[in-house]
């Protein structure tokens, strides 16, 4: 078995044609899986259609409703399907199928039934997405019981993590950043290798402060990390790949250690998953924090177009620099 | 009504009386014990449109699924769901269908293919046409039948699972049962165009319509849509013309309704129809009779051993919400 440099797109492509061919019952459905273009914009289904047909590459129409809610029909009817309802912002749509159905239908009938299917959903800031392409919404669905919500930040977590998703029993919400579909990692080409949901990893090992994050954040986060080493600044980042459930432990041993947290989230931060972090350690850790729980979110705007106002709303690695500093002050 | 020329028909017709009996039973019953304060939450009644349930049901096998909305009870007895199982599920107690996590609009019983009563109007089609994906993709020779009413034609996932059943060609039924109000509003001053056949056939989807109280009528036309699905020929529609004899739920008073409106339509009802026909041909009254008290006796011993059942343990409160992230069974975090 071998590392190969990737872009997330491909890894995640290669994850699901993975298991694929392990389990005759596992199929995507969504909007332009089967044409030229093989997916939204990043070539994430090219070529699954000639090696698997058309029965399990299924390409639908525009119908939201009916992409996640099929999804839950074919998943209690003894199916994996995975659901591609291509941007967070479109999930929206399908909010009712996801939230009504998919995360109740186990506890509503008594655990008659799972519902084991993975809906993607691309978040994230995307230049000139504006207001309706650039949300990141994890937040919504971390709220919703019955689900579960992961979010990779690095090619071979993007594999890993599509790979236990779809071998979970439970609807697995799988939000990929749009900025992080042509970025490139190294993968392994081990089919058997998975990456276990609910366990963060340390991207970074430091001693003085802890960041907790996620997605295209957590890279920002890595970068700030390196950038404020020369400042005698040790900072431990935590990639958490799941958020729902998140990995407590790691995060706990870490703030112990450092006496500090910093959470950062490209999301609005009012209400986001930054806040949920915040107050659990803070509960929970008080006595061992050296200084109060700081966040680095979005303001509570919507997304703006100009490159102006869209860089003031964007979390930066600046910005995340800037907050490191004010903690250790 | 019509009669057919089979010397077993009757005998049919007289089980789907025994079928439409127990789902008059229930639904009274239920309703005594909503009275007496024994339901947690309210029940939507299928009084009045039993035929439509009980023969499409009775054309199809145990492996079928079924998906059906709030007004659901018709549907899963007709499937073959336990009459004491479903009362237990609306008086909260040990033993229903769903542990007494659902109640009376998310009743399900997996084991005879009934896949969920419905909380939200047209998610059971979004999740039928799934279903039915679902058994062309593990190659089984069974079908998807949906239940909906008519105020659903109105919703945009309507629209969007007639296409989806079309352009796959799934082996699925759907059935507009149409009880001429939404709730408390007649759906005809709500709606546009010449009704829901019109609307299936803009599909290009086969659609037919018939007196969803003539339970001859109904079988007939259900066992011919069936078998054409069952071979091969894609998605069907059936609209059923009915009449709601109950309010939307059960306390409802009915403010809405013109006067004498509900009674005009008793003497169309269900069941009463279908008696006379098996009058006409043939079949004893005391007969009858009999099986609709029969009915009677068994949902009162459904009620009174829902009664006596416990109430489930408030730790189960935290039972099959997931595997991954689930809250510790037993505790409130």
């Amino acid at each position: 078995m071998t590392n190969n440099k990737m872009t997330h797109a491909s890894a995640v492509r290669e994850g699901l044609a993975e298991e694929m061919r392990r389990d005759p019952l596992v199929w995507a459905l969504g909007e332009d899986l089967s044409t030229a273009h093989g997916g939204t914009s990043a070539d994430q289904y090219r070529g699954l259609i000639d090696e698997f047909g058309e029965k399990r590459i299924v390409n639908t129409p525009i119908s939201e409703n009916t992409i996640m809610g099929a999804a839950v029909g074919a998943a209690v009817a003894g199916t994996r399907p995975v659901a591609d309802l291509r941007m967070a912002d479109f999930a929206m749509c399908a909010v009712d199928e996801l939230v009504n159905q998919a995360a109740k239908i186990r506890y509503m009938f008594g655990g008659q039934a799972r519902v084991p299917l993975v809906v993607r959903q691309a978040i994230g800031v995307r230049k000139g997405g504006a207001a309706q392409h650039s949300q990141s919404t994890e937040a919504w669905y971390i709220h919703t019981p019955g689900l579960v919500v992961v979010a990779p930040a690095t090619a071979a977590d993007a594999k890993g993590l599509i790979k236990s998703a779809i071998r979970a029993d439970d609807p697995v919400v799988y939000m990929e950043h749009k900025d992080l579909w042509m970025a490139e990692g190294e993968v392994t080409d081990d089919p058997g290798e998975l990456v276990e949901i609910g366990k963060a990893t340390v991207m970074k090992p430091g001693s003085d402060l802890t960041i907790v994050s996620w997605s295209k954040m957590a890279i920002h986060s890595l970068e700030a990390a390196k950038i404020i080493e020369e400042d005698n600044i040790s900072v431990e980042v935590i990639n958490l790949r799941s958020l729902w459930p998140w990995d407590k432990n790691l995060v706990y041993k870490s703030v112990s250690k450092t006496g500090r947290l910093l959470v950062t989230q490209e999301a609005v931060q009012v209400a986001g998953f930054g806040a949920e972090i915040s107050a659990d350690v803070t509960e929970n850790l008080n006595d061992q924090l050296k200084t109060h729980v700081r966040r680095i979110g979005a303001p509570r705007t919507p997304v703006p177009y100009a490159e102006t106002m869209e860089n003031e709303y964007r979390v930066t690695t600046e910005r995340i620099i800037e907050k490191v500093k004010e903690l250790m002050s | 009504m019509k009669a057919k020329n089979s010397t077993n028909y009757p005998d049919r017709i007289l089980e789907m009386y025994r079928t439409m009996s127990l789902i008059r039973a229930f639904e009274e019953i239920a309703e005594e014990a909503f009275d007496a304060g024994l339901v947690n939450g309210s029940i939507h009644q299928y009084i009045g449109e039993e035929a439509i349930g009980t023969a499409v049901c009775a054309n199809l096998k145990r492996s079928d699924y079924i998906l059906s909305n709030h007004r659901g009870h018709g549907h899963a007895i007709a499937k073959g769901a336990d009459p004491e199982a479903m009362m237990k599920e609306l008086l909260g107690r040990e033993g229903g269908t769903s542990g007494g996590k659902g109640g009376s609009m998310h009743i399900a019983d997996f084991s005879v293919g009934m896949l969920g009563a419905n909380g939200v109007l047209a998610d059971g089609l979004t999740m039928g046409v799934g279903a039915a994906q679902a058994l062309v993709l593990r190659e089984e020779n069974a079908i998807v039948t949906v239940f909906v009413g008519d105020g659903t034609t109105n919703r945009g996932p309507f629209y969007e699972a007639l296409n989806w059943a079309m352009i796959y060609k799934l082996p699925i039924l759907f059935v507009c049962e149409n009880n001429t109000y939404a709730s408390s509003t007649a759906t005809q001053t709500v709606t546009a165009g010449p009704g829901p056949v019109a609307r299936a056939e803009a599909f290009g989807m086969p659609a037919f319509d018939v007196d969803g109280n003539d339970v001859c009528a109904v079988d007939e036309i259900a066992r011919s849509l069936v078998e054409k699905i069952r071979n091969g020929h894609g998605p069907h529609f059936l609209h059923a013309r009915t009449y709601r004899i109950k309010g939307h739920i059960s306390r409802d008073k009915m403010l809405y309704r013109p006067e004498g409106e509900t009674q005009a339509h008793l003497s169309n009802e269900p069941l009463l129809k279908c008696k006379e026909w098996l009058i006409e041909n043939g079949v004893k009254q005391e007969e009858i009779d009999n099986i609709r008290n029969m009915a009677y006796v068994q949902i009162k011993e459904a009620l009174e051993a829902a009664k006596k059942a416990p109430f489930p343990d408030k730790k189960l409160t935290y039972k099959d919400v997931q595997d991954l992230g689930s809250p510790y069974f037993g505790e409130s975090s």
